[in-house]
């Protein structure tokens, strides 16, 4: 589910394996110093201690390198965070309504489904509506979260390099059902997709005044 | 400490046997002695923490395989809130200031009690208060609150339970760590002995008075927050719900600027605690004492101002974004710093793994995991991806029950002779250690790896793919779970029938050493007067055995 090439992976995994790395190395120094103190300098090896007080050299040495690296560590995070919040113009507008404890999505064209589908390599924006509490927006496959706040606007977006099906989860705890409050993604090529919507809309347009009512009464 | 001085002290009655105004329990429970009182939190923490950990089990049995185990889900809704609300509001923000910074904060500078010792019990009786409030906001018709700890709203708002209960439970315990903390940042600074300068302090005291101004100056927060609460639900004036206007943001926002530097409170005695147990299981002075000392520091500054990066998904400003997350970053400097500081105090030492110190190295360990992954959440574009998933459940308990808990145990080994008088089977001690090691790390260490691959947090029922990952945690329960329940025996067994411990079994430095175990009522005879820091071990680094 993690083998996707979508949405944000590369910034996102950029950024974890590069943390990873440092705080690994950190990690491992720490933990061997630790043990090997532990033994060269037991009671038994050295039953005289030597009370050395500090070193204001180490001290600043060890100061200033973590600094540097977490520095590095908030400019990628900052970087890749940055690719997330700025939405294409082109981007195709789908309202998100989160309740407890269902997705809904309407397309630009009235067109309502209770499964994402989205074409192949465009821009998604996904306005992002509460019914009712806290939900929060969650596909794991494409490193995409943004928490969906009744009276808030908020807005994300992706863009699916891949065909296939991805779990859309809810992260923000809503009560009973939150941990079945699923859905899936489903991306398909670009023409797969524009005869699903044409098909979709001809469906819809049967009660177009029907769709319109249930929208109002959403809100 | 001569033998002939052990037994001159011996003759006097120590604070567990003297004889006060009172009898029996209203000796303890109406008792203004620092000690007595840091006894009365430790019952009543201990009994906390057993049922806390009793929930952490139930979610864990309730979590080894998909769909229905052994509960339905608003029981494991409840049960999960309950969990967290015990732990930290009843176990781990008490857990080492309230038990043993009250046992020791007053040895450990040279006074006989705090500055307020009235205050002092009047905050227990506040706990007691508002722990009792959270157990029978489980049984009023309702049922038990399922909101989280956090008490999000509008969740908390639309929900049935008694949410309004265990808040005003919430804010009774924030009462009472409140006063303590007042009490404590007062008695350091006027209660310390004769040439104990703010330099010769014990780090666990600066670590307390670290966590005193932030208790002082956070907590109120907390209860400004219900205040408004109330007053949104019982005038109906939108502030949170935005059914009414308000803005749930808004909630979110003044909750953590009480429960971030809660975090601080809770980790900051227990990196104090550490730098004590340190030295004297190495025989050798700390190393950095006043970087350490200033980084206790930093953190409560910094620490106050990093609240919202619990928030980074909630859609603010970019400025608030990179605001927070850079300030988030900045704050693990001084907990590095610390860190390099206890490992090279480890070196030319002359080490004993007494249990303590196993507590204590295994604290680095752990606390180290915590800090890291803690960095890989502060930054912004992972932090996306991380939030809300049992990657952060595994954090906070890398943090909280790695580091913390941790801290604590190693506390209950260090202090145990010196508050009772007897010593504990080390033999057990040491396997409880190791069981409790095992469990712990195989309990949570699924638990990131099943977060980045998408699991969420707060959910009853799961995917497939996560099974194998939930089965080896739920494993590491039971390892974990039967560790604690040896340590505790061991304790009481040790507490019960111990070995008589002399005044001072580790040969530690510090000034609780240099008085009988159990202490006196008056902890010391004449006042002592302090001539060096706090950790001189430089009898032993010329060869000399006390």
């Amino acid at each position: 589910m993690l083998s996707s090439d979508s949405g944000f992976i590369k910034d996102v995994d950029g950024v974890f394996l590069f943390i990873l790395a440092i705080s690994l190395v950190l990690l491992i120094l720490i933990t061997l110093l630790m043990v090997y103190f532990v033994i060269r300098y037991s009671r038994k090896r050295n039953p005289r201690p030597s009370n050395i007080e500090g070193n204001v050299p180490l001290e600043i040495l060890w100061t200033v390198i973590p600094t540097i690296l977490v520095i590095g560590m908030f400019y990628y995070g900052w970087i890749g965070y940055e690719r997330m919040k700025n939405i294409p113009a082109d981007a195709i507008v789908i309202e998100v309504t989160a309740r407890m404890w269902e997705w809904e999505f309407v397309y630009p064209n009235g067109v309502k489904t209770d499964t994402l589908y989205v074409p192949l390599g465009k821009a998604i924006q996904t306005n992002l509506i509460s019914a009712d509490v806290n939900h929060s927006f969650f596909v794991p496959a494409f490193r995409l979260k943004k928490d969906v706040i009744p009276n808030k606007k908020n807005q994300a977006w992706f863009r699916a390099d891949e065909v296939g099906a991805y779990d859309i989860a809810c992260a923000e705890y809503c009560g009973l059902k939150h941990s079945y409050m699923y859905s899936k993604v489903v991306v398909m090529a670009e023409e797969d997709f524009d005869s699903w919507y044409a098909q979709m809309y001809g469906t819809s347009q049967a009660a177009p005044a029907d769709t319109a009512a249930k929208r109002t009464e959403g809100r | 400490m001569s033998n002939h001085a052990l037994a001159s002290q011996s003759a006097r009655t120590d604070f567990m046997r003297a004889a006060g105004s009172r009898k029996g329990i209203l000796s303890w429970i109406l008792s203004t002695d620092h000690k007595r009182i840091g006894i009365l939190y430790m019952i009543a923490m201990g009994i906390f923490f057993a049922v806390g950990v009793l929930f952490g089990l139930l979610i864990r049995l309730e979590l080894i395989a998909p769909g229905k185990t052994i509960m339905e889900a608003q029981t494991y809704n409840s049960v999960f809130t309950l969990h967290g609300i015990i732990m930290i509001f009843l176990f781990i923000i008490p857990g080492l200031p309230a038990v043993f910074g009250n046992f020791f904060l007053p040895i450990l500078i040279g006074a006989r009690d705090v500055s307020f010792p009235r205050l002092n019990l009047l905050s227990w009786w506040l706990f007691v208060a508002g722990g009792l409030m959270a157990i029978v906001s489980v049984f009023l018709p309702g049922g038990p609150a399922d909101t989280g700890w956090t008490f999000y709203i509008p969740y908390s708002v639309r929900t049935s339970t008694n949410v309004i209960p265990a808040l005003l439970a919430a804010f009774t315990l924030g009462f009472s760590s409140i006063l303590t903390g007042i009490n404590f940042v007062t008695t350091v600074h006027r209660l310390r002995a004769p040439g104990m300068t703010w330099f010769r302090m014990p780090l666990f005291i600066w670590s307390l008075y670290a966590t005193g101004w932030v208790q002082v100056l956070a907590t109120p927060i907390v209860g400004i927050t219900l205040l408004l609460v109330v007053v949104e639900r019982a005038l109906g004036v939108g502030i949170f719900d935005p059914a009414l206007g308000g803005d749930p943001i808004l909630y979110q926002h003044l909750f953590w600027i009480y429960s971030h530097p809660a975090v601080y409170i809770m980790i900051l005695p227990a990196m104090g605690l550490i730098s004590e147990v340190i030295p004297v299981f190495a025989r050798r002075t700390i190393f950095g004492y006043s970087f350490i000392a200033f980084s206790s520091i930093a953190i409560a500054l910094l620490g106050s101002l990093v609240w919202a990066h619990h928030m980074f998904t909630v859609g603010m400003s970019d400025t608030a974004q990179w605001i927070f997350s850079l300030l988030t970053f900045l704050v693990s400097i001084p907990s590095a710093i610390k860190v390099f500081n206890w490992v090279s105090t480890l070196y030319k030492g002359s080490i004993e793994l007494e249990p303590p110190m196993l507590f204590a190295l295994a604290f680095i360990f752990q606390f180290s995991i915590g800090g890291f992954t803690g960095l890989m959440q502060g930054a912004l574009a992972l932090n996306m991806h991380l939030h809300d998933t049992s990657f952060i459940v595994a954090h906070f308990h890398y943090v909280m029950f790695g580091g913390t808990g941790f801290g604590i145990f190693a506390a209950m080994h260090y202090w145990f002779p010196k508050m009772f008088g007897k010593m504990y089977n080390k033999a057990r001690a040491n396997v409880s250690f190791i069981l409790i090691f095992i469990g712990f790390n195989v309990l949570y260490f699924p638990l990131f790896i099943a977060g980045y691959m998408g699991m969420p947090r707060r959910y009853y029922d799961y995917l497939p793919e996560f099974q194998s990952l939930h089965f080896i945690s739920t494993i590491g329960s039971w390892i974990l779970v039967l560790g604690l329940i040896m340590m505790v025996a061991n304790l009481l067994m040790g507490l019960r029938n111990g070995s008589r411990a002399s005044s001072n079994p580790w040969g530690g430095t510090t000034l609780e050493w240099t008085i009988q175990s159990p202490p006196t009522v008056e902890n010391f005879e004449t006042i002592p007067v302090v001539a060096t820091g706090p950790y001189d071990y430089s009898r032993y680094e010329r060869g000399e055995h006390a």
